[in-house]
């Protein structure tokens, strides 16, 4: 690799780096917003035009709070927990392909540098190593902290994410199945048309994906964990200060991060419909270099929209979904995804021997059917008028 | 003196990132032994799982490298470090062990020593050096492994992967609560 390369990498490492932070920074506000739209509220609004500085401001609390550290808490797992979450889920967006590629001439040389932090041929391996050891920062933390709320909540997300996983990583298999490749780039690049997107080919997968990623990143209906109700405040009930910050601030990371992987994974990534002729009629336009440099560019638009409806889709289910009870989660992981994804990977691969993509849409026509049957049989739920006793 | 320098100068960026991996290897390795605490013990076996996957690397093996990390350090040693949380050893007590103990605990381990030395050494044991002629970076990535797992050795995989099935029935069978079981 020649020093060119080298340093157009370097750059794209720290925008991607930079990016993930404002775009965490910026999810508290969102999610702020948005709660208060579905609530009918208005939100922060104070700080800077229609409250925009309002993340600036939480940090500067968060930096000039008292950093506080329990007598009996383990002094250094105590610091290395939120060390260990933020870490963890920082390293994760490395492997995502954010676009196509950039071309330019340097010295005479001509060069096309991939829109992604690093290319790896076990793009997904990375990932989910990297996702499977974010519950190290919650665990270490957790147990540092001397208390029994803390350790309970980092107990809780620790056989939570264990039990996600599995069906997180059955349900990818058959993706991987028809892809035939563990490297992002060629995922995505398998999904250049429209109804070849896998969420079309694998519908159930998605689903159980998405759950799987809600439950991954602690949100609600998952968020079990920090169920305050139950637990004040879960695993970082002892934390302060920064400290606290990062674990809040690398649930928004996690989050911005498995939105990206979704759409990666399930949604072309940096495809859009039509893009063919945008992309041909812009370097028919602009020349071959240039057009595709803005055809690059308009992919990774493209990308960024669907992660940020992915993002709002988070937001979305957080304030319209009531958390689940912990033997509820244990067996929707347990007793229902894991059987249906072992089911959608035998399924793919016997569609696969027939050459026949759309296979799995079977499962998925037998459980809408078994849905509505069940629903139009259950008994119906009278509505009592209140009776008040005056 | 002066030949330990010169070796460290002919050592190669790859050969320097071997020794400081090896060294942090040893070091967690051995905190896993030493650490009074059983938490900190474990924390120490997955820094040591990470600094193997970083031999994997250097040995261009990726996807064992991966591998490794997701299964050893991602989800095993979660397990290990719940159930040690969930036994509450705060109480930073040795345990009373006697003297027969250690004895047979230096025995047993002293002759696994010798018998991994003796292996080592053996003489169908060795490993083949290097044939720069016959060298093939790509040895260790997910295609070639996945071929030669679903192709020559097709029969010892499956039979793993029964071994496996078994060793997950059997697991689901102990972990069952019976009728008249107390619920917790």
């Amino acid at each position: 690799m020649d020093l060119t390369i080298l340093s157009v990498k370097g750059i794209i490492i720290l925008v991607i780096f930079g990016v993930t932070l404002l775009i965490a920074m910026y999810s508290t506000y969102a999610e702020r917003k948005v709660a208060a739209f579905l609530q009918d509220r208005l939100g922060p609004n104070r700080a800077g035009p229609w409250g925009l500085l309002q993340p600036v401001a939480d940090a500067g609390k968060m930096f000039f709070k008292e950093d506080f550290i329990p007598a009996q808490a383990s002094k250094w797992l105590f610091i290395l927990g939120p060390c260990l979450a933020i870490l963890t889920a920082l390293m994760s967006s490395a492997v995502i392909p954010f676009g196509d590629s950039i071309r330019f001439a340097w010295d005479g040389v001509k060069y096309d540098v991939n829109v992604q932090a690093i290319e790896i041929n076990i793009g997904v391996l990375y990932i989910f190593g990297v996702v499977s050891l974010g519950v190290y920062g919650i665990m270490v933390g957790g147990w540092a902290s001397n208390n029994k709320f803390s350790l309970l909540g980092a107990i809780r997300a620790a056989s939570q994410n264990i039990s996600y996983e599995i069906a997180l990583g059955l349900s990818l298999i058959a993706i991987l199945m028809m892809t035939g490749s563990l490297s992002l780039r060629s995922i995505v690049n398998e999904q250049a048309t429209f109804f070849e997107w896998n969420v079309f080919t694998q519908p159930l997968g998605f689903i159980i994906f998405l759950t799987c990623s809600f439950a991954e990143c602690n949100r609600t209906p998952f968020d079990l964990p920090e169920c305050e109700t139950e637990l004040i405040g879960g695993y970082h009930t002892e934390y302060s200060s920064m400290k606290l910050g990062f674990y809040l601030f690398s649930e928004y990371i996690n989050m911005f991060v498995s939105s990206a992987f979704i759409s990666a994974l399930y949604f072309g990534g940096f495809h859009y419909p039509f893009m063919d002729l945008v992309s041909s009629g812009l370097e028919g336009s602009l020349g071959a270099v240039a057009g595709h440099n803005v055809a690059t560019a308009i992919g990774v638009v493209a990308f960024f929209a669907k992660i940020f409806f992915f993002i709002f889709f988070f937001m979305w289910v957080r304030w319209t979904l009531p958390r689940f009870r912990y033997d509820q989660l244990m067996n929707l992981g347990w007793k229902t995804f894991i059987p249906l994804s072992i089911l959608n990977v035998v399924i793919t691969g016997a569609g696969l021997l027939y050459d026949f993509k759309y296979a799995t849409w079977l499962i998925a026509t037998v459980m809408i059917v078994l849905a509505v049957v069940s629903t139009a049989r259950a008994p119906k739920r009278q509505v009592r008028p209140q009776t008040t006793t005056a | 003196m002066i030949e330990t320098l010169n070796f460290f100068k002919t050592l190669s960026p790859t050969g320097w990132l071997f020794i400081v991996l090896t060294i942090l290897t040893l070091f967690s390795a051995v905190s896993v032994v030493t650490a009074k605490n059983p938490i900190y013990s474990v924390l120490g076996l997955i820094f040591t799982f990470f600094c193997l996957s970083g031999h994997y690397i250097l040995l261009n093996a990726q996807f064992l490298a991966a591998v490794n990390i997701i299964v050893y350090a991602g989800a095993i040693m979660v397990l290990f470090l719940f159930t040690i949380m969930f036994l509450n050893l705060r109480k930073e007590e040795e345990e009373s062990k006697t003297n027969l103990t250690k004895i047979v605990s230096v025995v047993v381990g002293g002759l696994l020593m010798v018998m991994l030395i003796q292996i080592f050494r053996a003489k169908s044991a060795q490993v083949p050096v290097v044939n720069p002629g016959s060298f093939n970076s790509q040895t260790g990535m997910v295609e070639n492994l996945g071929e030669l797992l679903y192709g020559d050795y097709i029969l010892p995989f499956e039979l793993v992967s029964i071994l496996f099935l078994i060793a997950m029935v059997g697991a689901v069978m102990l972990g069952k609560r019976e009728t008249g079981d107390r619920h917790f």
